[in-house]
């Protein structure tokens, strides 16, 4: 080390904590409003208070009372799991200095950086992060079908009410009854979802209604993630059980005869578990922050700021960033978007090229799972977020695993949430 | 640069998680991501190893072993591959660094220093 450069770095290091002048001129601490508080808008919310030692003020406005995890909500279905066993409260974000609005956001008006909320009130902020999820978009279907498909099938891809009537359903389906769950087309929340869910339905099925089936019809032209993991796992632990239908977009449903039509067949079932194609959530599209396709936002993935409007950050599921749309993706933007925003409220120039991991787990059964895992690092080229070497799925399901994945939820609800 | 200046705050006595990202929100960032595994901090409430505190030697020796060993399956393996040498070298600091007086940090701290 060169003493000169050890001086000036000294130096740096001394006048630090001066940086935090320059935030506060504008008169009073920074105010950043986070909408969602789902996996991303908890965790920004959370980092943002860490990071700036609580010098930005944070506010977060989310209609839901508590917190439900996707992740592991298929062990619900499966019946390992309780809907209270995936949910946790927001009273620890309270405690670190966050003001929770159970409220949403009914309008966003860039310009004056102002949000209005259902309640009629308005709130005014430096820095707006959207965290908004996903919306689900049946017009297509609803279209095709002349039904409101909303109404009569449930998704059960948001966790919470929803996951609970579909093991109603499934515990109400006779012995020798066709549980039948449809893919969207990708991108869509959860590539390895709807595959473990099969698995967890299969499950459920094995131990309490063994002459019935899980009937996969899925719009893609193959298993879209940990493919021959799943087929693997189907097979042996599930034989006959699972019957899978690629390129099998939905066409036609006739809910009296309980009769579905795709691209190729006509198929019966007993509960139709619905999972329509998918968009950004409706506050990212309705106030034009969606990308020229209409039904994503694109951001700078050094800050994650809208490409459509300036001081909004977006973060997650509602990306078009090619990634995985995962809860360890949501968070690990959601920490690059906290650094960036303190980094650029105290102008100073961000982390110019982002790192982080994506790990994920799905449960082929009550004890055994298996992973997906890769790092991505930011492209200066391209500007995206690029696979980095490495990266792979497991050699096959097993023990082992499944108790990485426990420990996996352990501590991404810890961290989020905790 | 950024090992000096890891080293050079630690001996200011300002750790990894309280000189913030000014000095090194890169490596701030992947160590928080991390934590969806690893625990808050590198502190885990499972099964999967804390990180925290953890004597750098050891950090830096099981990462080169998931590195240079062929792909078994594992999330180690995987993950281990993607990031570059200085970054798994300023894992190392930071996690021991996450509990400040501890003896991984202090090695961490006299092992810089005699750099």
């Amino acid at each position: 080390m060169k003493r000169r450069s050890f001086n000036q770095l000294m130096l740096a290091g001394l006048i630090l904590p001066g940086m935090w002048r320059n935030i506060a001129s504008a008169g009073g601490a920074p105010r950043v409003v986070v909408v969602g508080a789902g996996f991303a808008g908890a965790t920004v919310a959370k980092y943002l208070r860490l990071w700036s030692q609580g010098r930005v003020e944070v506010t977060v406005i989310e209609p839901g009372s508590g917190f439900v995890s996707c992740p592991v909500s298929n062990l619900v279905l499966g019946g390992s799991r309780q809907i209270q066993d995936i949910s946790r409260s927001y009273d620890v974000l309270r405690q670190h200095g966050i003001q929770m609005r159970q409220a949403s956001v009914t309008q966003i008006d860039a310009g004056k950086r102002q949000l209005k909320l259902d309640d009629g009130t308005h709130l005014g902020y430096d820095k707006l992060v959207l965290a908004p999820g996903i919306s689900f978009d049946y017009s297509h279907l609803n279209a095709v079908t002349g039904l409101d498909l909303q109404q009569h099938f449930l998704h059960a891809w948001k966790a919470g009410a929803q996951t609970v009537a579909l093991k109603q359903q499934l515990q109400a389906m006779p012995d020798g009854g066709v549980f039948a769950l449809t893919v969207p087309a990708l991108p869509y929340r959860c590539p390895p979802g709807p595959y473990e869910r099969a698995c967890q339905v299969a499950y459920y099925l094995k131990q309490h209604k063994p002459r019935s089936k899980v009937l996969v019809l899925d719009a893609n032209p193959a298993i879209t993630s940990k493919r021959a993991l799943f087929e693997k796992a189907w097979a042996e632990l599930y034989p006959g059980m699972i019957e899978y239908q690629p390129v099998s977009e939905l066409k036609q449903i006739d809910p009296a005869q309980r009769m579905v039509r795709t691209t190729f067949d006509t198929f019966r079932f007993d509960v139709l578990n619905l999972i329509p194609p998918q968009t950004a959530g409706r506050i990212a599209l309705d106030n034009g922050l969606a990308n020229a396709e209409g039904r994503w936002c694109d951001v700078d993935y050094v800050s994650y700021e809208s490409k459509q409007a300036q001081h909004i950050h977006i973060l997650g599921d509602a990306l078009d960033s090619g990634l995985p749309k995962s809860a360890h993706i949501a968070t690990s933007e959601a920490k690059v978007c906290a650094s960036a925003i303190i980094d650029i409220l105290a102008g100073q120039a961000p982390d110019p090229a982002p790192v982080f991991a994506n790990t994920c787990y799905s449960y082929v059964s009550a004890d055994e799972a298996m992973h997906v895992a890769n790092v991505y690092r930011y492209d200066e080229k391209s500007r995206e977020m690029k696979p980095a070497p490495g990266g792979g799925v497991s050699k096959q399901h097993s023990a082992g695993e499944a108790r990485e994945a426990r420990s996996w939820a352990s501590n991404i609800w810890h961290d989020a949430l905790g | 640069m950024r090992i000096i200046l890891t080293v050079l705050l630690s001996l200011v006595g300002v750790t990894p998680l309280t000189m913030a990202g000014q000095a090194d929100s890169h490596i701030r960032s992947l160590a928080a991501s991390c934590a969806a595994c690893h625990g808050y901090e590198g502190k885990s409430q499972g099964e999967t190893p804390s990180l925290a505190g953890m004597p750098p030697d050891q950090f830096l020796d099981r990462m080169r072993h998931y590195r240079d060993m062929d792909d078994d399956g594992s999330v180690m393996n995987q993950h281990a591959k993607g990031l570059t040498r200085e970054e798994i070298s300023l894992l190392a600091g930071y996690f021991a660094c996450v509990v400040p007086d501890g003896t991984a940090c202090n090695t961490y701290r006299q092992k810089a220093d005699g750099q």
